[in-house]
């Protein structure tokens, strides 16, 4: 067996991306991710690659833009309030279609809002994080070993798919401490890539990476093939995992801290007798709606489990295309729903009472 | 025998520019000193969001489409990736001096190894004539109507001298391209900008006091002499930083 060591979800992060060949990482101090920056300090000078503390998000986002527009990985991280900034940048990194990796380890909003764990970006994430039609590839690590193991996946599927893509975690996933096996080291990637402006060394006309096209017929048509590239993701990378679902009659819906949290729920219902499973997330966009609707015809309800004000139930619903009832069990601003708060939940569903 | 051609390291696509205005002969330059040092194939160059937007279409080498006023940190993010390659950014004032000089000040900061290549022409062009942050007192934009009063408008922002009050910067030059001396003068300037940042010397800025006939409703010809007139009393020319010298 594979070594473990001990580390923090943020530190598991950085670690990660330097394993799957990041070598460049822009960042602005922000609670509660701000370790991911600090690892980054430590590290990239002695491994020849960039640590640069930006003058701004903005900033940090644009400089990842820069790096991705030469066809090579890099990433920035923020919480909540800092990816707010960083929203333009996305939405030019997609428009010109640049692999790039954003990490939320999410805080309580909105505005300045808290320092304590969140899931209230859900929707800012999952429905393209900046204007115009885009998407970026959206994943939900439940423990520190997902942490490690979903960054080099956002990374190496940002470049398949020449696109963004977000780790969604959250501040209790950033701070706690997990032994986690880190993955292999990768071969370095993205150093052949015909589309990148890495100089035309007088061999090729230049390319250009760019977001504007001023032709609407033009535009449309990108954003038209763009779309046929998210129906390809959607078929092909929608990842969950599905507990205790054999007979289960309530079906729990949640993701990232709140799914550990009804996974003890679960385990003390089950004790009771009652017959709850639970299909978890892992990516958020694509959405894994297909084994959900394929459980909407065995189960008779569904509790969603988030730290927002039901941010995914919606996209459950839709999922599931209302043929169940769909409960919400919800806290908000920082605060943790206890396993006992969630299984109150699933014994007033199991009664009937809900 | 020939006397005069096309740089090579401009491609061979007309300019949209507007009749008159001098974004034309300061490309030309850029292209100039690309040949002359012979790095086109090695340089990534950054156009704005302004008048300039196109300039990807129009230089030769790699490009990179900026978001408005990050062009100096996208540079960043290509220098720091490629430190052999020659990056330059062209922006404008509003670009660079507005919603970018948080951007402009810090990379100068860090002493970036880049060329930035600034266009003040004291108003937003691409938008029709909006005032600008370098747009001068009393002078009557679209959004300054009754002309730019520092009582609710502000002063005009001096990128040189504001930019030489940090220790990193290698080279700060103010030029102008209003007559055939000062374009000698101009050419010199952007050489020396680009030369710098092979010679890893650091950040390199070249600001170009530049025409806008369309929006300052003038003849190209009263343009020109408006530069010598209103902009150069505001906006003195020449060298401020010079790590060399």
């Amino acid at each position: 067996m594979k070594e473990k060591v001990l580390m923090k979800g943020n530190e598991a992060i950085a670690e990660a991306a330097i394993l799957a060949g990041c070598r460049h990482y822009f960042g602005y101090p922000i609670t509660p991710q701000t370790e991911v920056a600090a690892y980054m300090a430590k590290k990239m000078p002695k491994i020849g690659g960039t640590f640069l503390q930006a003058e701004s998000e903005i900033a940090a986002i644009n400089m990842v833009y820069g790096v991705a527009s030469t066809g090579k990985p890099s990433m920035t991280s923020s919480s909540s309030p800092g990816i707010s900034l960083k929203c333009e940048g996305i939405s030019y990194l997609a428009g010109a279609d640049l692999p790039a990796l954003i990490v939320d380890v999410q805080r309580g909003g909105p505005g300045l809002g808290g320092i304590q764990p969140s899931q209230s970006d859900y929707f800012l994430a999952t429905r393209g994080p900046g204007h115009g039609d885009f998407h970026v590839l959206v994943f939900a690590p439940a423990s520190v070993q997902e942490m490690a193991d979903l960054t080099g996946r956002a990374l190496h599927l940002a470049w398949k798919y020449r696109m963004p893509a977000m780790l969604l975690a959250d501040g209790t996933m950033g701070q706690m401490m997990e032994p986690v096996e880190l993955p292999e080291e990768h071969e370095a990637f993205g150093t052949d890539n015909p589309w990148a402006a890495v100089g035309t060394g007088m061999k090729r006309p230049h390319n250009i990476i760019n977001s504007l096209e001023l032709s609407p017929e033009r535009l449309e048509e990108k954003n038209v093939e763009r779309f046929e590239r998210y129906a390809e993701i959607e078929k092909n990378e929608c990842a969950w995992e599905e507990y205790r679902m054999e007979d289960a009659e309530i079906c729990i819906v949640s993701y990232g801290i709140t799914a550990r949290i009804s996974r003890n729920a679960i385990v003390a219902a089950r004790a009771e007798g009652i017959k709850v499973g639970m299909i978890r997330p892992i990516t958020l966009w694509p959405f894994p709606a297909e084994p959900l609707l394929a459980a909407a015809d065995k189960v008779d309800s569904f509790l969603c489990v988030e730290l927002n004000m039901g941010q995914m139930k919606d996209d459950l619903e839709l999922a599931i295309r209302c043929r169940k009832p769909v409960d919400l069990c919800y806290r908000v601003g920082g605060m943790i729903p206890t396993s006992d708060e969630v299984l109150d939940h699933i014994r007033a569903l199991a009664e009937g009472g809900r | 025998m020939i006397v005069f051609e096309k740089p090579k390291a401009l491609a061979d696509v007309p300019f949209h520019y507007c009749p008159g205005c001098t974004h034309g002969i300061i490309h030309r330059l850029v292209a100039e000193a690309i040949d002359e040092l012979g790095v086109e194939g090695k340089t990534i160059g950054i156009a704005p969001v302004g008048c300039s937007v196109l300039a990807y279409n129009y230089f030769a080498c790699d490009m990179i489409e900026a978001s408005h006023g990050r062009a100096p940190a996208v540079a960043t993010g290509v220098k720091r990736a490629l430190p052999e390659s020659v990056v330059f950014t062209y922006q404008g004032d509003g670009d660079l001096a507005s919603i970018g000089l948080c951007e402009t000040v810090s990379t100068a900061a860090r002493g970036e190894n880049i060329t930035v290549i600034f266009i003040n022409n004291a108003i937003y062009g691409m938008t029709g004539g909006q005032m600008a942050p370098t747009s001068l007192i009393g002078q009557v934009t679209q959004t300054s109507p009754y002309g730019r009063d520092p009582a609710s408008q502000g002063y005009p922002i001096k990128v040189c001298e504001l930019l030489a009050t940090l220790d990193a910067p290698a080279y700060l030059e103010r030029v102008t391209v209003n007559n055939v001396k000062n374009v000698r003068i101009a050419k010199r300037a952007i050489k020396k900008a680009f030369q710098n940042q092979v010679e890893g010397k650091g950040f390199s800025l070249v600001e170009v006091l530049s025409t806008c006939p369309t929006n300052w409703g003038m003849t190209p010809q009263k343009a020109l002499e408006w530069i010598d007139e209103a902009m150069i009393p505001e906006y003195p020319l020449g060298v401020y930083r010079d790590k060399e010298a």
